[in-house]
């Protein structure tokens, strides 16, 4: 008898559930009832219409990030500029939307374009110190991250001071992911048309990576660079255009934030969607489909966690500490792997 | 001019001292083979440790309490930093992938332990490490304002770790052994060193030194645990390839880096720094580095077998 089962999806089922053991336990030691935390972390996450419509608008931005460093990750690149690529993203379409005046449709795709742009010049940047002069993108990617950041701190109060000293003003409503007949199907929540952006942009990756010989390319540059580099493909111009695609991804996640989920941009504040976009690539396997799935569920741990702390004691940070133990499970999946191919050994062998 | 040097000196150094133990750490780590990214994480490990222990053992112990936080703090890092050894040494893990997830762990974990313990996710300290004058040597013309003048303790310990951690590493068989693993652990395993327990000891070595950074933030210039210690971990590491993998090198790349940072913040105090505007200042060091690995990338002397897993089998 021959099992066939999905390894991939298996393990990432496998880390999740570890990971929710964990946040158990975790909530055993600090003295508070696990039961009582999860029927309330996934009660504010799913309970009715507009919670739904949360979790999917805090999905959003995520699914963008995560498809973000899944792509880069299959050229062998791993984009830990993703905060930095978000905030350029948000910033300028921010800017965007409170600076130009046409009407909602062509404000909102200028909007979604020159976020895209940012996001791409700040992941092509790292993408050329690697392809040129062999900089580590980790590093580079990281000092990105902090330019973005000092950017935004000094620019947004000098020219888009809102009501308060740390965030910029509030985007006029055409400027506005958030789109009437949305909001009103989801009775009220944040969501907003950035999730079919982000859908599209899914698709978009998924036909790239599967059907095209870019992606191709792409994927060969990832298994293997010097085989790559001998079978004529250029390894450096694949190594910069993948980190341009994948910033553009996380500059568009930017934007779904900035001016969808959220309607100002802060400062002093790294988006914790970025490298939080590490973890949801890393659960979905880097695949275009298991990133989405990947997100909704950090969505909901998220976008629930606030209510759970709100009906018990247990402190928020919980849901945080899930996602990282179901990343580190995720990163010591050779172990799990392990199990798994020793249990399928025992069952073909019983079933023989 | 020199009036503002000499102001602005403590502040630098005070600044770069946790920069310059990370790093330290993550140069035992690499040179062993395993990329630490999880130094952030580490670093908040090691303050949340010391604020911690310090605010459970201040009453009993008054002003000692601190120094024995720093103990603490190194034990809880180098015990967190077995998390992961552990992935990427035992496991074969992707190395990068496990230091992130200790960055996600240490950062959100921290906070929900400090909010169970005491109700609000920061932990303030009572009293810090005190600031002395160095006795005699604070009178030395030029070199005495500048290096004697309000110094904290924790910097001559960080620069004692330092003599020692660089004779450690040249002058001792351990030392040679793990520079042999980083290098060419197939080799090593052929010398019959034992690559896997090189790698853990160095990793755990980084943890404790993280920790020692994360806790001295906290005890010199902080004063507050809120459950991160503002990307200087992720900055030991720009300095340790900005000081290419060499003890004296990181000594010199976080001293710019101290110099940089309390430029920033001191252009606000002093008018003929004000031409400049801010953000230039900011994001200075940043920029510098990465002209600096630009400029490095000939040369570079990155530990050849950085980042990856050691295979008995392979070839």
């Amino acid at each position: 008898m021959k099992l066939h089962i999905n390894t991939e999806l298996l393990v990432g089922i496998v880390a999740v559930v570890l990971g929710l053991i964990a946040g158990a336990v975790l909530m055993l030691v600090g003295g508070y009832d696990p039961v009582e935390g999860y029927r309330f972390l996934f009660a504010g996450g799913l309970m009715n219409l507009e919670r739904i419509g949360n979790t999917l608008a805090m999905a959003t931005p995520l699914i963008l990030t995560g498809l973000s460093v899944a792509f880069a990750f299959r050229t062998g690149l791993f984009n830990i500029g993703t905060p930095g690529q978000v905030l350029v993203g948000g910033l300028l379409a921010t800017i965007v939307g409170l600076t130009v005046n046409i009407p909602k449709p062509l404000l909102l795709s200028l909007m979604t374009l020159t976020a895209i742009a940012g996001g791409a010049i700040w992941g092509i940047i790292p993408g050329l110190l690697k392809a040129r002069f062999n900089v580590h993108e980790v590093v580079s990617g990281i000092m990105m991250n902090w330019i973005a950041y000092w950017i935004t701190y000094y620019l947004v109060p000098s020219h888009f001071k809102g009501s308060y000293e740390t965030e910029s003003r509030q985007i006029p409503e055409a400027a506005s992911l958030k789109v009437a007949w949305l909001t009103d199907l989801f009775a009220g929540s944040y969501i907003n048309i950035g999730l079919f952006l982000s859908l599209v942009a899914v698709v978009i990756v998924a036909v790239i990576l599967n059907r095209t010989v870019l992606g191709y390319q792409l994927k060969a540059v990832g298994f293997n660079r010097h085989a790559a580099e001998y079978a004529g493909i250029s390894v450096n111009k694949n190594i910069v255009l993948s980190m341009m695609i994948a910033g553009g991804l996380s500059g568009l996640g930017g934007a779904a934030l900035y001016t969808g989920y959220a309607s100002s941009i802060q400062i002093g504040v790294m988006p914790s969607q970025g490298f939080d976009g590490i973890a949801v690539a890393l659960l979905g396997a880097t695949t275009p489909i298991g990133v989405v799935g990947a997100a909704v569920f950090f969505g909901l741990l998220q976008s629930g966690k606030g209510f759970m702390s709100a009906m018990t004691d247990i402190p928020p940070e919980i849901g945080d500490t899930i996602i990282a133990c179901i990343i580190y499970f995720a990163a010591t999946s050779v172990l799990i792997r392990k199990l798994i191919d020793d249990f399928k050994r025992r069952v073909a062998k019983g079933g023989k | 001019m020199w009036q503002i040097i000499v102001h602005i000196f403590p502040y630098a150094i005070a600044f770069a001292m946790p920069l310059l133990i990370t790093s330290l750490g993550g140069l035992f780590s690499e040179r062993s083979g395993v990329v630490n990214i999880g130094l952030e994480g580490l670093m908040v490990v090691g303050a949340f440790a010391s604020a911690a222990s310090t605010v459970a053992l201040y009453p009993s112990m008054g002003a000692g309490a601190v120094w024995v936080s720093l103990l603490v703090a190194m034990a809880i890092g180098a015990l967190f930093s077995v998390l992961h050894a552990f992935a990427s040494v035992s496991l074969n893990a992707n190395q990068v992938i496990s230091g992130t997830a200790i960055n996600m762990i240490a950062g959100a974990l921290t906070v929900f332990l400090a909010r169970t313990f005491t109700g609000s996710g920061n932990i303030q300290l009572t009293q810090g490490a005190p600031r002395f004058d160095v006795p005699m040597l604070v009178d030395v013309p030029v070199l005495g304002p500048l290096f004697f003048h309000q110094t904290y303790g924790t910097t001559w310990l960080i620069l004692l770790i330092l003599a020692l951690g660089t004779f450690v590493l040249y002058k001792t068989p351990f030392g040679l052994r793990l520079r042999a693993c980083g290098e060419h652990p197939h080799a090593a395993d052929a010398a019959g060193i034992n690559v896997f327990r090189i790698r853990y000891a160095a990793v755990m070595i980084s943890g404790a030194l993280a920790g020692l950074g994360g806790a001295t933030i906290l005890v010199t210039y902080s004063g507050e645990f809120n459950g991160s210690v503002a990307g200087m971990g992720f900055l030991a590491l720009a300095a340790l390839i900005f000081g290419q993998w060499k003890p004296l090198g990181i000594l010199g790349a976080t001293f710019f880096f101290g110099f940089a940072a309390t430029l920033a913040n001191a252009s606000q105090a002093e008018p003929s720094l004000q031409v400049i505007p801010e953000v230039i200042l900011k994001i200075f060091p940043y920029v510098v580095t990465l002209l600096a690995l630009v400029l490095f990338s000939k040369s570079t002397q990155a530990p050849r077998a950085s980042g990856e897993p050691f295979e008995k089998g392979k070839r």
